[in-house]
């Protein structure tokens, strides 16, 4: 375990219970992201690559202020820039931080084949170990939110990671720090959740009646949460999803299927041999190449 | 090897035949250790196999993508002999006399009997499934193409393909041993009068010119 003073409690491709008679009673960490106090700055995408030793490339500017024009494996955060017109005819211009969204019910923790590469800390935090990524992707189609980037320097699978290790030694995450704007606050799951119903209600007395949080129960909810001024249409933040959940045919694949047809194999081969115990060999008698003789 | 047969004996698989039966044998067994081992973590461990993970993550889709091609090469050659006939569904019909040994019950079989063709249509469309949704799932050049619903159906797709045909392949396995005779004449191509008699009764007349008075050679 890297991270010791972090307990690992779910870990991918991985049949037994992990170590966890350390519970987490303090509670789990979250981080409260205030698109409504959001500047734009991209002070915590800054923050996230000078703490991570990221660096992506410079790319071309394709009519936003929206820079890198993607996630990736160098970018790990990115502020997601939306115009959006609303029914008065004013313009709105929407701005979302996406990154890893640390679900409680982590799709691509479920997806991942290599035992101990996709971890989840009792805090939440839902980490890649990429010393065991073996780079199949299988993550990407297991995430609900098109989070994780498969790196092709290294054919490893990257995210956000919550700042896993400054969350370890008691600090906030790299963008919690940056932010000028107090949009990105971070504590215990509790206290965000708190926070952000002051923010809903805060936002409601303004003239957003739709203003909500976004803790999507689909995936259990997140350790990323959003507030909203139109909590009813997430989708208008850059596509954020409305209803987020688990595939069912990533649910069927990595669910029942595997231990279902692991049994119906094991089963084909235990079938063959009582066969051969209860029926024996199939083979050719004296009487039979007699019949062939005359037969020919 | 050569394909003289023995003085008493019927040749049934040439050497061309067995070669690419043995290749497609090598390629499927590579395949599906590797392709087990990113199925189940119980079976995680075959990647050691294949130097690891990352390794196994690496060759399997060129593996497979092998052993489809040399697949493409044995249903190509066995193609005409094993289109299923009425008399064939019969035989599967009846395959409570299959698996006791009864073949005196059982409809006159040619060159392949009902169960080495619903292995042939199996191992036919499985290896078609593997093929189309492999690609689609291979990380590394071509899941970029598709968008992320058709990546997980042809997960999902995979997945269901390779287990019918690891269970069409273990039945094979056990059939080959179970018929005594059958496991010499893909190794070594020749089958007894006897054998072809007891069990491909059709295609020993066919071969010894003596065609069946009643239904003619199948």
């Amino acid at each position: 375990m890297p991270l010791q003073s972090l307990d690992i409690i779910r870990r991918s491709a991985t049949t037994t219970p992990s170590p966890q008679v350390r519970g987490s009673y303090t509670g789990t960490v979250a981080k409260l992201i205030d698109v409504s106090k959001c500047i734009g700055c991209k002070a915590c995408q800054v923050a996230c690559m000078e703490w991570n030793d990221l660096r992506d490339e410079v790319g071309s500017n394709f009519g936003s202020y929206q820079n890198p024009a993607d996630l990736s494996d160098q970018s790990w955060t990115l502020m997601r820039f939306a115009e959006y017109e609303n029914p008065k005819g004013d313009l709105e211009w929407l701005i979302r931080k996406d990154g890893c969204m640390h679900c409680a019910d982590p799709g691509c923790l479920k997806a991942c084949p290599a035992p101990g590469a996709i971890v989840q800390y009792a805090n939440g935090i839902v980490d890649f170990q990429e010393e065991n990524c073996i780079g199949c992707g299988y993550c990407v189609t297991g995430c609900p939110f098109n989070i994780p980037r498969i790196s092709k320097r290294d054919h490893k699978a990257y995210k956000c990671t919550l700042c896993s290790d400054r969350v370890a030694v008691g600090l906030e995450p790299a963008c919690i720090k940056a932010c000028p704007t107090g949009a990105l606050v971070f504590g215990t799951k509790e206290d965000m959740k708190a926070h952000a119903a002051e923010r809903v209600a805060d936002l409601k007395s303004r003239g957003f009646d739709q203003a909500d949080v976004y803790d999507p129960p689909g995936v259990g909810g997140t350790h990323v949460m959003y507030v909203l001024h139109h909590g009813d249409q997430p989708q208008l933040y850059a596509g954020l999803a409305m209803d987020p959940r688990i595939s069912p045919t990533v649910k069927l694949w990595k669910g029942a299927a595997k231990p279902l047809a692991l049994a119906a194999m094991a089963f084909t081969v235990l079938a063959g041999f009582f066969h051969f115990v209860r029926v024996g060999r199939n083979e050719v008698t004296p009487a039979d190449e007699a019949a062939a003789e005359k037969g020919s | 090897m050569s394909d003289n047969p023995r003085r008493d004996s019927l040749v049934r698989y040439s050497a061309e035949l067995r070669t690419n039966h043995w290749l497609n044998a090598i390629a499927f067994v590579l395949a599906a250790l590797s392709g087990l081992a990113l199925f189940h973590p119980a079976l995680f461990w075959f990647s050691n196999l294949f130097g690891g993970g990352p390794w196994t993550r690496t060759l399997h889709p060129f593996i497979g993508l092998a052993a489809a091609l040399i697949f493409l090469m044995l249903a190509v050659a066995l193609w005409d002999d094993n289109r299923m006939k009425p008399a064939d569904w019969q035989w599967l019909k009846q395959w409570r006399d299959v698996v006791d040994g009864r073949e005196d019950r059982l409809p006159e079989v040619g060159r392949y009997n009902g169960g080495q063709k619903l292995l042939f249509l199996v191992l036919v469309v499985g290896m078609a499934g593997l093929f189309l949704s492999g690609f689609v799932i291979w990380r590394a050049y071509f899941s970029h193409y598709f968008s992320v619903r058709v990546v997980r159906l042809a997960s999902l797709t995979h997945a269901l393909c390779a287990f019918a045909v690891i269970v069409a392949i273990l039945i094979h396995i056990y059939a080959a041993f179970w018929v005594k005779g059958s496991v010499d004449a893909i190794v070594r191509g020749t089958v007894t009068p006897g054998w072809a008699w007891k069990h491909h009764r059709a295609w020993f007349r066919q071969v010894t010119h003596a065609a069946n008075p009643r239904t003619g050679p199948n």
